[in-house]
């Protein structure tokens, strides 16, 4: 069968030019037929580079500090996020939340579908064959490999984002963090924690 | 459509041939699974993507399936789950 | 049953490669004409993306990086809708690789 190999994106210089100029081609013609403008382009690019994990540590750190702020977020992740003044345009966002018995992970095995409104563009791992593939069926295996090794007394919930539903893993709040501010707390919290495949960092001794 | 499955309820993933673009996994079809919750109703994507309008919009579900119960090799705990968001013509009753 | 090239869940592969890399102008270009033709514009839906992508050969599926395989999507799907032509896209390329420096 085909998929006993594997090479994964390679990088083609010259195959890269050929798709390059297509993609210049493309937004050239769009631009001249009054479809869209450069202004647009350029203004949309940089919405996108506004969105990052930043947003979203913030939207973590707020819940462990304010029982009532996570209850409300793990009802309607949404309206959560949106409570905070970060727009999620739309999306429809499931906050699920990591305890000491249940650890979630969440990955798209058909495409790369990410709440991008919260934690910005995904990282390459998370859009290539290996991870999709793989968490599905060996999530620890794979959480091994992030360095997150979980005991069997642990339930793994995978999350496989297949259709309009976007999801936020909303990590545990690390012990030795009690009456921090919530900027500080955000600084513990990474993008991989709320994909799912860490841990929350743990305060410096 | 309206929505007839009630979070809880046992389903099973139709395991019909169904060419073109669709959006439930061939890893979960033909399996049985326990409807977490009801996410509202969507356009369909198997007529959006060839430039239909996708009505009538498809009740979505998440539906929970044991990790154990969807690879039969699976190393890791019996309790361990996989969530995926399926829409309802996907979808069978258990008898 | 006919799996797609895109529907890969469950299926041997490799260890994971964490490298990660910045994205580059071009990369979000091709994102950004994407959100603005599906949100904005309402000229293709994201489905009509996948469903380009998923037309791909399993060769290009799983050789071209991930925004060659959008660009390629996009690409088709507006021929199809007739909003460019193959044509004008192919002139207008071959019009660009004679150009001095690219963007």
């Amino acid at each position: 069968m085909s998929h006993d190999h594997h090479h994964g994106p390679t990088i083609d210089p010259e195959r890269l030019a050929y798709y390059q100029r297509m993609a210049t081609a493309v937004r050239e013609l769009l631009i001249e037929k009054g479809i869209l403008t450069d202004a647009q382009i350029v203004a949309t690019i940089k919405k996108m580079e506004a969105r990052g994990p930043a947003l979203g540590a913030r939207v973590v750190a707020h819940a462990w500090v304010d029982p009532n702020y996570k209850t409300r977020l793990l009802l309607d992740g949404s309206a959560g996020v949106e409570e905070l003044g970060i727009p999620v345009d739309g999306t429809r966002l499931i906050v699920v939340e990591n305890t000491e018995e249940v650890h979630n992970l969440v990955v798209c095995t058909l495409c790369s579908c990410y709440p991008r409104n919260i934690l910005g563009l995904p990282p390459d791992w998370y859009k290539k064959a290996a991870y999709r593939a793989r968490a599905v069926k060996e999530p620890r295996a794979v959480l091994a490999e992030f360095g997150t090794v979980l005991s069997d007394s642990v339930t793994i919930r995978v999350h496989d984002s297949t259709a309009d539903m976007r999801y936020l893993v909303l990590p545990a709040r690390p012990a030795g963090t009690e009456g921090w501010a919530e900027d500080k707390l955000a600084a513990l919290v990474n993008r991989d924690s709320m994909i799912g495949v860490q841990a929350a960092k743990e305060p410096e001794q | 459509m309206k929505p007839i499955f009630k979070p809880g309820a046992s389903v099973i993933v139709s395991n019909r041939e169904v060419d073109g673009h669709k959006r439930t996994p061939t890893y979960i079809r033909g399996k049985s699974g326990v409807i977490e919750r009801f996410c509202g109703s969507f356009r369909n994507p198997e007529s959006l993507a060839y430039g239909g309008d996708g009505l009538p919009r498809q009740p979505l579900y998440r539906v929970r399936f044991l990790q154990s119960h969807v690879w039969p090799e699976y190393q890791g705990s019996f309790t361990d789950t996989v969530d995926i968001e399926i829409y309802q013509h996907w979808l069978e009753p258990v008898s | 049953m006919k799996r797609g090239v895109h529907d890969i869940g469950g299926l041997p592969n490799n260890q994971i490669d964490q490298s990660e890399h910045d994205y580059a102008l071009w990369e979000k270009r091709i994102d950004a004409l994407l959100v603005l033709l599906a949100s904005e514009k309402q000229i293709m839906r994201v489905d009509e993306l996948r469903r380009g992508i998923e037309s791909l050969d399993i060769d290009a599926y799983n050789e071209l990086s991930y925004y060659e395989r959008w660009i390629a999507s996009i690409a088709k799907i507006l021929v199809e809708k007739d909003v460019i032509t193959s044509t004008e896209l192919e002139a207008r390329m071959a019009e660009i690789s004679t150009r001095k420096t690219t963007s």
